[in-house]
């Protein structure tokens, strides 16, 4: 039924779209945990999105590390820092100009990512994206950018110890 | 009965996945209430003491022998319990965050619900194109896993909306604590699915459908133990309770709720148990299938037998809950974080490069 796939786009989309711009400028509250918890489900709403496209992994470990983990250690962190309500700051000229650098380089990665993948092109053969095809690329295709992710990920393990066992030198 | 074959197959689907879903959570529910009643009674042999013998409806008190007998095991202490729940006072404290305090007990109960729909809970019902499973997700460990750890965020606004100290260290406590475990418990089933070699929880059981020398449990018990400690750590069971303990926390994370708000935080309990049950057996214990082997059933009573069969299986495992429970003390926060990351995830760990070595050993 393509009528359904399409009208769940539609919704999982706007979701996306709602809830993230909830999650940063929500003009009802500033609490830091109605941030967060806008941000779970604008990731949930992701995570839908990988579902209609087939890619049943990716949208489970969406759920799994973000929502489940990631963002619980965010919950935990505003908790024990005991964030108040963060009031409307005037918004200074450099922090502006510097926001707008980042979101412009991220737009120009991701509009150069979607002309590569020609969407005008006709849809590509939908590759299941299950467990073996990921795993099977992963170790073949992408040996390279997987093998210095983990080394990135090791080098930051290895520094929060370092700085939590301070004392110990 | 032969009409539904007539109808469009999608419409069909529909059918059959509505009344899987109806009668799965019916009979969660239906669990759940007696589960509670389990606990009470179980614990009340084990301390010996008599335990809930007195609700009776007033007619069940004439009937001859069966009446009294029914009211001693406290039969219909569940209907007295739920209804007392209903009718009590619904106190919302003046101080709480009105939109997170009644937000959380439904997204503690939700998860431990929706955790049910991968479960292979039954072969067929005599027609193989309709197995009994709501979802049969090629992914569906993952799924449950990711379910399972939005359990946590309920606890986690739960502490947090009370807006007072102990639910507040209750709620602190539990997210860290789920996070740790969940940990434990992924690594322990990878070892598992390199043996089966398939996420689909109906291919985990197929695998382990040639009897009982076939089930994981014997295969990998290294996997189980971790499996079944992760277990009561993430639904707040005894020896892990810290969320809640009440001799240090009042009540916990849900000390400020009342009526059917703090029932269902302990609903969701129940119904976690009986989920985690749940996976353990299609995991570990061959799901569905008789110890003695054979595949899906090609009659309606063979079906009923296998789904009574994955009753019995998770029964004696709520059993086995209930029991550790009041049999053991609760471990301090230290200890368990202790257990949690320094013995258990290098277990694990050791686990999967065993099974991985004695895999290719056997390959080759």
């Amino acid at each position: 039924m393509p009528g359904l796939t399409d009208l769940l786009f539609y919704a999982f989309a706007g979701m996306a779209l709602l809830f993230g711009f909830l999650c940063v400028a929500n003009p009802l509250s500033r609490n830091p945990v109605t941030s967060a918890m806008f941000l779970v489900l604008t990731i949930v709403s992701l995570a839908g999105l990988y579902t209609l496209l087939h890619a049943f992994f990716l949208a489970a470990v969406q759920i799994l590390v973000y929502a489940g983990a990631v963002m619980v250690l965010f919950l935990f962190v505003i908790m024990l820092l005991d964030l108040k309500e963060e009031e409307r700051r005037k918004i200074r000229g450099i922090t502006l100009g510097l926001g707008a650098l980042s979101v412009a380089v991220i737009a120009g990665i991701l509009i150069r990512a979607v002309v590569a993948a020609e969407p005008l092109a006709g849809a590509r053969p939908l590759l299941d994206g299950g467990t073996k095809e990921l795993g099977r690329s992963l170790f073949t295709l992408y040996l390279l950018p997987f093998e210095v992710m983990s080394l990135l990920l090791l080098v930051g393990m290895v520094g929060v110890i370092l700085l939590s066992k301070k004392e110990l030198k | 009965m032969d009409a539904i074959y007539y109808l469009h197959p999608t419409t069909q689907f529909v059918l059959f996945s509505l009344v899987k879903i109806v009668l799965a959570f019916g009979i969660t529910l239906t669990f759940v209430a007696y589960a509670v009643l389990a606990e009470r009674k179980i614990s009340a042999w084990i301390q010996d003491r008599v335990g809930p013998n007195r609700a009776a409806p007033f007619i069940v008190n004439y009937l001859p022998f069966i009446g009294p007998a029914l009211v001693r095991l406290g039969i219909f202490q569940p209907m007295a319990d739920g209804l007392k729940f209903l009718l009590k006072e619904d106190f919302t404290p003046a101080y709480v965050r009105k939109v997170y305090f009644w937000l959380a007990p439904a997204l503690t109960a939700v998860p431990a619900f929706m955790t049910m729909a991968v479960i292979p809970f039954g072969s067929t019902m005599g027609n193989p194109n309709n197995p009994m499973v709501i979802a049969d997700l090629n992914v569906g460990v993952l799924y449950t896993f990711g379910i399972v750890s939005l359990g946590v965020y309920g606890i986690v606004l739960a502490g947090y909306a009370s807006n007072s100290k102990y639910p507040f260290l209750g709620g602190i406590r539990s997210s860290a604590q789920m996070i740790s475990y969940e940990i434990a418990m992924g690594m322990s089933v990878i070892a598992v699915f390199m043996v089966i070699g398939d996420l689909n929880l109906s291919k985990v059981v197929a695998y382990q459908g040639g009897g009982i020398h076939h089930w994981m449990v014997f295969k990998q018990p290294l996997a189980f133990f971790i499996f079944l400690v992760a277990a009561f750590a993430e639904t707040n069971r005894l020896p892990f309770d810290l969320p809640e303990s009440e001799s240090e926390l009042v009540g916990g994370y849900h000390t400020e709720y009342s009526s059917m708000k703090f029932a269902l935080f302990f609903m969701g309990e129940y119904a976690n148990m009986i989920a985690a049950s749940a996976m353990m057996v299609t995991l570990f214990f061959g799901g569905w299938t008789f110890p003695w082997g054979g595949g899906a059933a090609a009659s309606l009573w063979g079906g009923l037998a296998h789904i009574a069969c994955f009753i019995a299986k998770m029964l004696v495992l709520m059993v086995v809950f209930i029991w550790v429970r009041w049999m053991f003390p609760r471990f301090r926060y230290d200890q368990l974080m202790d257990l949690g990351w320094r013995r258990f995830i290098p277990l694990a760990f050791a686990n999967i490069l065993i099974t991985a070595l004695v895999l290719a050993a056997l390959n080759h």
